[in-house]
């Protein structure tokens, strides 16, 4: 590991816990992770890192989560929609019966059965013990076979030259990519970039936590209130839940 | 009994031959020309995007994989079935199966999005995927064929055809499957999730193949004015007639299974009224065009048995063949992903709409050089080994010819 990213990890880890500090009381949290993880000590399954997303809370013309994906991941556009990269997205949705319109996040859903890790010929798609699914960089050939094969439209193809890159996020023309949710974040106890962003400029939609800890906020709002996670049909067992959806 | 058949290869540098190789070459060239400018750029230049992920090379490439173990069933058909007629045409069967694959592969392996990392590819596997799969079953395919090739051309080896045909036959129905399940597999995605989707390929792959074969057949003996029989000719049209039909019975098959299921109504809304391009394409394209018509021009006596009836069948096989492949693969993905049934969707990553496809220069040029690729292929080979017989003349490949024909076909191709 580099100086820098030393430095940085220990950085956000003070960071994260400065932000869990002066949350005042009665403002809902938005998730901290339990604790860094130093670099040498593998994750396990016994975390399931997972959201869960209030859309009553989310509002329409917000996108806080957005540009900081963007932002933290240093995902600039280059002006064409169509081939330019979206790890996470708001999406509307309108009942045409009701016209009842709701607006959320969709990012990877980081599935415990996730198609694209399936149909990856080399194996660079893969997910970590702790049910994050990443794109290893190294051994992608750009099938596009995982774009092929994701229920959720969460991969992008690096469709040109990218420059700005952060040295947690490397991208590369060529190959595909998708929310990492902020794993560089997440192994330095922090949260992801688009849960601290809702928590601070949006509306607070957002939680973070290890779904696998019965006493995590997030897996006690799941066990409280009515969920449901998008296409729960398939049997992929997505990681990202939502609530009043 | 009938004597021997004579194989050998095409000889002189005559200029049609010079300018076949070097139109061909500048077809390759400009390829991979294409394709160095698609890599260096970045897909962007391409009509591709985030949503029609697999575009015009992925149609050229599936094309000729698919028609690559259909182009085998010839020799299958002598080896596997016995039918002697078709014994002196199995060389060619295999050439052609070879270079087909080549040409595919080279296609597709072009348009990937790092084909440096080709070696990755090669060495390292997810045996969960049906891509890494399919890379055995490719590589696969070319050791099976070229053996079997060997023990037909290698005298001392001819008693091994049969064994070697039957493995031919089986590994190439497995590899279609596979290549199908490419599609099938995709469980997510409403135009595939098939399994239909295998068999379809197979019979695709039979009636592709053919074409081709018939095609190539006759060019090749037109060009070198080897005598090619009306018979062996015929027999063919009608199996190809029967191709064609397996394959438009597969599509019924597919498109009624999906329209029964409520769920899958959407996608079969688009492809078959709505999608526009995909629209005609399918009712036009590849159901007149390439199943209709061709039909028509194998089995109404009025068109039946001429050789220009039989090619003009075999092209329009093939070009509606390529519009078939060009519907599902880019027609399926421009139906739009199904996030949230019954429910309207918008966002700013195309969420909810169909998208939209246009494909580039680049892209058609990289997929038509994976075919002259092929054609180059098999047209070097027959100078330098022995492919092809020396004359196809009923009379010299068939046995009982004399006994039921009148009269001598006349001797010369097309």
């Amino acid at each position: 590991m580099s100086e820098f990213d030393w430095k940085r990890r220990h950085f956000m880890s003070a960071a994260a816990a400065a932000a869990g500090v002066v949350l005042a009381p009665g403002v809902t949290l938005y998730g901290i992770a339990a604790k860094a993880r130093e670099a040498d000590v593998p994750v396990t399954s016994e975390t399931r890192w997972g959201l869960l997303i209030d859309v009553n809370r989310c509002s329409d013309g917000c996108d806080a989560c957005v540009s900081a994906c963007n932002e933290e991941n240093g995902i600039e556009g280059h002006g064409r929609p169509a081939t330019d990269a979206q790890w996470i997205r708001k999406v509307q949705l309108r009942d045409p019966r009701t016209g009842i319109e709701k607006h959320f996040p969709v990012m990877c859903q980081h599935c415990a059965e996730p198609p694209c890790v399936d149909v990856c010929p080399t194996g660079a798609s893969f997910k970590r013990a702790d049910g994050i699914v990443l794109v290893d960089k190294h051994i992608c050939i750009g099938c596009r076979y995982c774009m092929m094969a994701c229920p959720y439209k969460a991969r992008s193809f690096i469709h040109e030259n990218v420059s700005e890159q952060r040295p947690y996020a490397p991208r590369g023309k060529g190959t595909v990519e998708s929310c990492t949710m902020c794993v560089h974040r997440v192994d330095a106890g922090a949260v992801p970039a688009c849960v601290e962003a809702c928590g601070e400029r949006g509306n607070g939609a957002m939680l973070f936590g290890d779904l696998n800890d019965p006493d995590s906020e997030i897996s006690q709002r799941i066990a409280t209130y009515a969920t449901r996670r998008i296409r729960a049909d398939l049997g992929v067992d997505p990681g990202v839940w939502y609530q009043n959806l | 009994m009938a004597t021997p058949i004579k194989f050998r290869e095409i000889e002189g540098w005559g200029p049609g031959y010079l300018a076949l190789l070097a139109g061909l070459g500048l077809l390759v060239l400009s390829g991979l020309a294409a394709a160095w400018f698609m890599e260096h750029n970045g897909h962007y230049v391409t009509g591709m995007n985030n949503q029609i992920v697999w575009g015009m090379p992925h149609v050229f490439a599936v094309f000729l994989i698919v028609a690559a173990s259909g182009a085998l069933n010839v020799a299958s058909i002598a080896s596997v079935f016995g039918k002697t007629p078709y014994k002196p045409l199995s060389r060619l069967s295999g050439l052609l199966a070879l270079t087909l694959l080549a040409g595919g592969l080279a296609v597709l392996v072009l348009d990937l999005g790092r084909p440096d990392r080709l070696i990755v590819a090669m060495t390292t596997y997810n045996f969960k995927s049906v891509f890494a799969w399919n890379i055995y079953l490719y590589t696969g395919f070319f050791a099976v064929v070229a053996v079997y090739l060997w023990v037909q051309m290698e005298r001392r080896m001819n008693r091994y055809t049969t064994v070697a045909g039957w493995v031919a036959f089986l590994w190439r129905l497995v590899l279609t499957t596979g290549t199908g399940s490419i599609f099938g597999f995709l469980v997510a995605r409403e135009a595939y999730d098939a399994a239909v989707m295998g068999p379809l390929f197979i019979a695709m792959s039979f009636s592709f193949g053919l074409a081709i074969f018939l095609l190539v057949l006759m060019l090749t003996y037109g060009g070198t004015g080897r005598p090619l029989g009306d018979r062996i000719l015929k027999r063919m049209g009608t199996l190809l007639a029967v191709f064609v039909a397996a394959v438009l019975y597969f599509t019924a098959v597919q498109h009624l299974t999906n329209l029964y299921a409520a769920e899958h109504i959407g996608v079969e809304r688009f492809i078959l009224l709505e999608g526009g391009v995909y629209t005609s394409l399918f009712w036009w394209g590849q159901v007149v065009l390439g199943g209709l018509v061709p039909l028509a021009l194998l089995l109404l006596p009025r068109f039946a048995g001429s050789r220009a009836s039989i090619a003009l069948a075999s092209i329009l096989v093939v070009l509606g063949g390529l519009v078939q492949v060009y519907v599902i693969i880019i027609g399926g993905q421009a139906y739009p992903l199904v996030l949230f049934p019954g429910m309207e969707v918008a966002s700013s990553f195309m969420d909810g709409e169909a998208a939209t496809y246009l494909p580039s220069l680049y892209e058609i040029g990289l997929g038509v050089s994976g075919i002259a690729m092929a054609l180059l292929m098999v047209a070097l080979a027959v100078k330098v080994l022995p492919f092809l017989p020396a004359s196809l003349a009923d009379a010299a490949i068939d046995p009982h010819h004399t006994r039921t024909a009148t009269t001598e076909p006349a001797a010369a191709g097309a």
